[in-house]
């Protein structure tokens, strides 16, 4: 791709256009994963409520790009933008969007409960906050399992949360615990300014989740969470601290361009607010610095043309798919006991 | 060798965690033994990373065990007070009980959840408490309440052993109990016949069995002879040994510490009266604390206990009903 031949400094370019047209990738595949969500939901093929992420697929996408395979995140009720960045397949996370065999999770979590084991991505929550001890306990696992095995263990865990988490006890509890222990893990604040219906810092005392986090020794790092370029670059500083030991914060702030739910039309927030952040869209964002920094327009248009093509198939997929066989609500409970159920 | 309850369960979890070390104890006070002494010496045994101090964060000790058990640990939880396990039951009901079955089976949650119920002395309102209901309640936990040193033994080494999340509730009036250790293993979910009898059958579990021996001692010295059964295990309970005491002795009373209203002796009646109807002599009868908190001073904190005497009471009204005894003799 490079337009300046074969210097370093190109081979340099050439990689870093490369690395963001993968994440432009990622942002595509989740924004096209999540038109399709807010589709189903209006077609009633999704059949509970799905929290969507569009507008803040930057933090997903640029986040991820520096974990292996390996690491482990926790996500959210609106997860499913970091599932996809982690690397679980959306055909599978659609067919359980719809409550039909083949999802994620045999049709018994649906969206809110979305999780990939296989690539690391230990659990959305229904819960607020929630994700946050789980995370931390996944990081400490790791480390007694290191102390264990005699050795060191790269593995690092990222939790991922919004905003709203902050005010709730697990936050305090799971930071503090986090640091005092010195765990591999980087708490991802993603400020998309709403708790459900709720301006969040109408209702949050003091300067912010960065501040709360840097109260208990915890470096924090705010950034421009539309701007895939900055936060893969400082979360990959981040996480290359953390794979050291000792937790780190970051604080991403983007917004949250739908409504709290598929069936929510946010018309609570003011439109001029809504579209001065339509205009900081992270997708458009990328493509026009792709194109920028000397990508062919045909080029991007392909990335989301794809995109659009692999969740079409997906969405048809999941739409001819059958229902699950209704005997596996019965299976996954209690080994002991296994069988009684009243 | 006679060992004290306490000293039973810190054996049985020496020895898991001297076999396995993915096992790991976590709680407040650990270090030091923990608020009862049931870790003392452990984390100079199995060092401060194995035997955990944590900070006064019950959330944070629930949620992440359920973290370190997703990425293949097996955590034992110290909630002090199953009073204090209240602070966690988000991450102890929403998120271990359910996280196998909302993944399909992606993850387990091997977790054993320490939780001290009852009375013990004058500990008031919210150091008393029997909750276990509140957990038999729930999908995805087994429940299990020792009443013997054998079986703080043999039910703990059972629940560690278990891939599922255990919620196992030790009774603080019994730490002190002594008796002999049994070598063979105590299966989760298998009752006890704590003592033999004829004429009606007392299902229990917890520090109330030994009430009820006592009460059943009683009643022998006046030509009643009470089955006693101890249920070891509230999910799964053991209908089986429950069914055939109930049909050799045709009456029934359950008796614990926790509140009678919709207490587990209510689930134990209610499955009895709908299976067993033919075989019942008299109306199934429930005996559990009155619908109060458990106060401080004494003789008020006596009110909220069931005693031998009102178990001895009950068994006694129930083999003087005589319903539809010439229907079923």
């Amino acid at each position: 791709m490079s337009m300046t031949g074969n210097t370093a400094e190109a081979r340099r370019n050439d990689a870093h256009v490369a690395r963001l047209l993968d994440m432009y990738r990622t942002m595509a595949r989740i924004r096209a994963f999540e038109e399709r969500a807010e589709q189903g939901s209006r077609d009633g093929l999704v059949k509970g409520a799905v929290h969507l992420s569009i507008g803040q697929e930057a933090v997903a996408a640029g986040v991820c790009r520096n974990l292996e395979q390996s690491d482990f995140i926790t996500s959210t009720h609106r997860g499913h933008g970091h599932t996809i960045a982690k690397g679980a397949d959306v055909g599978a996370m659609m067919c359980e969007l719809f409550g039909r065999a083949g999802g994620t999770c045999e049709g018994k979590g649906g969206s809110m409960h979305i999780a990939d084991f296989n690539v690391g991505m230990l659990g959305a929550n229904g819960v607020v906050g929630a994700g946050i001890p789980i995370a931390v306990g996944a990081a400490h696992g790791i480390r007694l399992e290191a102390e264990a095995a005699g050795r060191p263990d790269p593995r690092v865990v990222v939790c991922f949360f919004g905003d709203g988490a902050i005010n709730r006890g697990p936050f305090l509890e799971g930071l503090n615990w986090a640091q005092v222990y010195k765990l591999p893990i980087l708490f991802v604040c993603e400020d998309n300014a709403w708790s459900a219906t709720t301006f969040t810092r109408a209702l949050s005392a003091g300067p912010g989740p960065a501040a709360r986090a840097e109260a208990l020794g915890i470096p924090a790092t705010t950034v421009d969470g539309n701007d895939v370029e900055a936060v893969d670059r400082i979360a990959g500083t981040l996480v290359a601290k953390v794979r050291g030991g000792g937790p780190a914060f970051l604080l991403a702030t983007t917004y949250r361009l739908k409504g709290h739910t598929a069936a929510d039309a946010g018309a609570y927030r003011k439109a001029e607010e809504v579209a001065a952040h339509l205009a900081r869209d992270p997708l458009p964002r990328t493509a026009e610095r792709l194109k920028a920094l000397g990508v062919e327009a045909g080029v991007v248009d392909a990335v989301v043309r794809d995109a659009a093509a692999e969740l079409d198939d997906a969405y048809a997929r999941a739409k001819a798919a059958p229902w699950p066989d209704d005997g596996l609500a019965f299976t996954d409970v209690l080994d002991v006991g296994a069988g009684t159920w009243r | 060798m006679a060992l004290t309850y306490l000293e039973a369960g810190r054996r049985a979890l020496a020895e898991a965690m001297a076999a396995d070390k993915r096992v790991v104890a976590l709680g407040e006070d650990l270090g030091r033994g923990g608020v009862f002494g049931q870790y003392k010496g452990m984390q100079e045994q199995f060092g401060p990373g194995r035997i955990i101090d944590t900070p006064i964060s019950e959330a944070a000790i629930m949620g992440t065990a359920v973290g370190m058990a997703l990425v293949g640990r097996r955590p034992v939880v110290e909630m002090r007070f199953s009073d204090f396990a209240l602070c966690a039951v988000d991450e102890l009901i929403n998120q271990a009980a359910k996280a196998r079955y909302m993944f399909g089976g992606q993850g387990r949650v091997p977790v054993v959840v320490r939780q001290p119920i009852g009375m013990w002395r004058s500990s008031a309102a919210q150091h008393s408490q029997s909750l276990e209901a509140w957990y038999a309640h729930m999908p995805g936990l087994a429940v299990v309440c020792p009443a013997t040193p054998a079986d703080n033994y043999g039910l703990l080494k059972a629940a560690l052993a278990t891939d599922d999340p255990v919620v196992y509730m030790e009774h603080k009036d019994l730490w002190g109990l002594e008796g002999e250790l049994d070598a063979a293993p105590v299966p989760l979910g298998k009752a006890r016949i704590a003592r033999p009898g004829r004429d009606a059958t007392i299902v229990t579990w917890s520090k109330t069995v030994h009430v009820a021996l006592a009460a059943a001692a009683e009643l022998d010295r006046n030509g009643v002879s009470a089955e006693v059964v101890d249920l070891r295990t509230l999910w799964p309970w053991d209908k089986e040994t429950v069914f055939a005491s109930v049909r050799r002795t045709g009456r029934l009373l359950v008796a614990h510490e926790a509140v009678q209203v919709a207490g587990f002796g209510a689930e134990i009646a209610a499955v009895v009266a709908e299976t067993l109807d033919d075989a019942l002599k008299a109306p199934v009868r429930r005996l559990g604390a009155p619908r109060i908190p458990v106060a401080y001073a004494p003789p008020l904190e006596d009110r909220a206990r069931v005693g031998a005497a009102d178990i001895a009471a009950a068994v006694r009204a129930l083999v003087a009903t005589t319903r539809r005894a010439a229907a079923a003799e």
